[in-house]
């Protein structure tokens, strides 16, 4: 890639939209898992007795079983969410530049 | 994977030790010989070196045995990948954890897998983008070659190796237990079926190893958790009552037991999980497998949810074996102090499976634990011979143009190298506390290898000299912490209190690196730094976009 390409591609609306959303999008998912992770641990660390805590008066289950699993269920929701916009919105930006990439070209 | 060093080094933290010799009296040691786990485990070993033959075939060129040609599917790697965490130690770790201390078990199983999604929105695609065969690829890409890759190369040389010397511990000792062969023999046995495996079949073999053995281990898995909760009219409820009134600890079973105490052991733990996994270069060069970047993607979503479910199983079992394996009649399953089980304590798992299935059950699933070691083994041979050929001897080393079937020549000899040196260190280590080997494994890959990469990816002010002294920064803090560490100093070298007293010291190197790769760039006034800087927008299109990436190769 030549110096003039790069700063084509770099100029390109088209690029500047896909990275800008797709960067915001990454780093909002990431900073939401993050929360969500370390909320878990310092309730662990902090007040572990609200997770011990019964569910119900006559269940043996407590919060923390429920809470922990939808943890598990939450990180993977995330990754299908994110793989769902990158490999559907994000791709046809991707491909929309790249089309146009070559039309440049020839 | 991190699954397996993790719970392996939280049981030997907890006395329950998995790999420990003494702790593996006479009284336990001489089970009698299983014959259906034998007959079992010689199908697979068939079975496998039957994919080997045929990946032989088809791997030809360097790309084919480092990266399979680059023509694996995202779900097949998603599938292996999970293989690579669903190990023989986060299999029988993990339960028995869960039937130790119940509630503590899924805290850990939650540590391990929100790494993902984090590895997913940061690496995984800039990583299929950027690189070929190895991480240093990526890190060396407009870095000054040579001192990059030998950094990367002594970093994944560093985690391949303790990982091997953990494994190979460990499969000794569970092979020695399940099979009833001598330990020896089970170390001599894994080295050279991985070393065949490698050698021949390169990376087609090793993710196949891997995906067969994924598969069948959770067909086990879900097997016996449908048998647990068939037993109590699949109502959790009624496991759980059962359960805390059989277990000594009682009711306790059901909330936080302080395994997660202060906030920084918390954070640190946190820390060394998610980006030690990011640092693994046996997970990373995973990614080179798959074609493009949505495939690398839709892998990682695969391999989320298949790890999720598996410790929910695992969950499941270990509340099923306080009941059926604590609570069987006359303590059947118990050694003969009448409270630990046979064998050992986080043998849990595989009693269950002859609580709920027989023999004939407990033969597969003992197959299928060795098969787990042989496939993570063989995973992290090919990662460390990779780190030898493809970044020191074509990249840093080699005085002339390398071609690739020389390349290829020394990959192979590296495989038997490395092979050998961990059959060596599995024999030499047998009596040895593995624990502070996987805490620094994991230290490392978090402060040595993940700060460089995630910088060459992100920072574009990254120069040559900051990566250089900052990778080394955090490989040098993490091994002098863990040394200090109350693993080392205190469990290991028998002073009276640590040093440091985090057994994961991750809070303090990771950030380190980060401050010392931060500030050797932005005083790295060099010609050499310029060119770095400047060469930064042409990388990051081609991580934004996969232009020029490399591809598949043609079948």
């Amino acid at each position: 890639m030549t110096k003039e390409q790069v700063l084509a591609i770099k100029n390109n609306p088209k690029y500047q939209k896909l990275v800008g959303t797709r960067k915001k999008f990454a780093w909002t998912l990431t900073i939401i898992m993050l929360v969500v992770y370390y909320a878990f641990i310092m309730l662990i660390a902090f007040s572990p007795e609200t997770l011990g805590a019964k569910i119900s008066p006559d269940a043996m289950m407590t919060v923390g079983i429920p809470a922990g699993v939808a943890i598990l269920v939450f990180a993977f929701a995330m990754t299908g969410f994110y793989v769902k916009r990158a490999n559907g919105e994000f791709d046809d930006l991707l491909n929309d530049l790249k089309n146009d990439l070559e039309k440049g070209a020839n | 994977m991190l699954g397996k060093y993790l719970s392996l080094f939280m049981l030997t933290a907890t006395t329950f030790a998995f790999a420990v010799g003494a702790d593996l009296g006479e009284g336990t040691k001489a089970e009698e010989i299983n014959i259906p786990a034998i007959v079992m485990f010689f199908i697979f070993v068939a079975a496998t070196l039957g994919v080997t033959y045929w990946a032989s075939k088809k791997t030809k060129s360097a790309k084919d045995f480092y990266t399979a040609g680059g023509g694996i599917t995202g779900t097949q790697n998603g599938i292996a990948i999970a293989g690579d965490y669903m190990s023989a130690a986060s299999f029988l770790g993990i339960t028995g954890m869960v039937y130790l201390k119940g509630y503590d078990g899924l805290i850990f199983s939650i540590g391990f897998l929100v790494g993902w999604p984090i590895i997913l929105f940061m690496i995984s695609e800039q990583l299929r983008n950027l690189g070929k065969y190895t991480f240093a690829d990526v890190t060396a890409y407009r870095l000054k070659q040579k001192p990059i890759r030998i950094l990367a190369a002594l970093g994944s040389l560093a985690v391949v190796l303790l990982y091997l010397i953990a494994q190979m511990v460990g499969a000794g000792k569970l092979i020695e237990i399940l099979f009833g062969l001598d330990y020896e023999f089970a170390v001599v046995l894994v080295g050279i079926l991985m070393i065949l495996y490698v050698v021949f079949g390169g990376m087609l073999a090793t993710t196949w190893v891997q995906i067969i053995k994924a598969v069948l281990l959770l067909v086990g898995t879900t097997f016996m958790a449908l048998m647990v909760m068939s037993k109590f009219g699949f109502s959790l409820d009624a496991l759980f009552t059962k359960a805390t009134e059989i277990h000594p600890k009682g009711v306790s079973i059901m909330s936080p037991g302080g395994l997660v105490s202060d906030p920084i052991s918390a954070i640190s733990l946190g820390i060394a999980l998610m980006f030690g996994t990011a640092g693994l270069p046996h997970i990373l060069m995973r990614f080179f497998t798959v074609a493009d970047a949505k495939e690398a993607r839709k892998s990682v979503f695969v391999a989320t949810g298949l790890i999720g479910y598996f410790y929910v199983l695992t969950f499941i079992m270990g509340f099923g074996a306080i009941v059926l394996v604590l609570g069987a009649e006359n303590g059947y399953y118990l050694a003969a102090d009448g409270e630990t089980l046979k064998g050992m304590n986080n043998m849990a798992a595989v009693w269950l499976a002859h609580a709920v299935g027989g023999d004939y059950f407990l033969g597969f699933i003992s197959a299928v634990a060795f098969a787990t070691i042989l496939a993570v083994v063989s995973g992290l041979t090919l990662a460390g011979a990779s780190a030898v050929s493809h970044d020191l001897y074509a990249n840093a080393f080699a005085t002339s143009k390398v071609d690739e079937a020389k390349e290829m020549k020394v990959s192979r000899m590296a495989t038997i190298a490395i092979g050998i040196a961990a059959i060596f260190f599995g024999i030499a280590f047998e009596e040895q506390n593995i624990a502070f080997v996987v805490a620094l494994a994991f230290t490392i890959a978090a402060s040595a290898n993940f700060p460089v990469l995630f910088m060459s990816i992100f920072w574009k002010n990254l120069t040559t000299r900051g990566a250089v002294i900052g990778g080394y920064v955090g490989l040098i803090s993490a091994l002098v912490l863990v040394i200090l560490g109350p693993v080392v100093w205190t469990s290991i070298l028998g002073n009276a209190e640590a040093i440091v007293p985090y057994k994961f010291p991750a809070v303090f190197s990771v950030p380190m690196a980060f401050m010392a790769i931060w500030f050797f760039s932005i005083t790295d006034k060099s010609d050499d730094a310029a060119r770095c800087i400047e060469e930064f927008d042409a990388q990051d299109i081609r991580c934004q976009t996969g232009i020029g990436a490399e591809g598949a190769s043609g079948h």
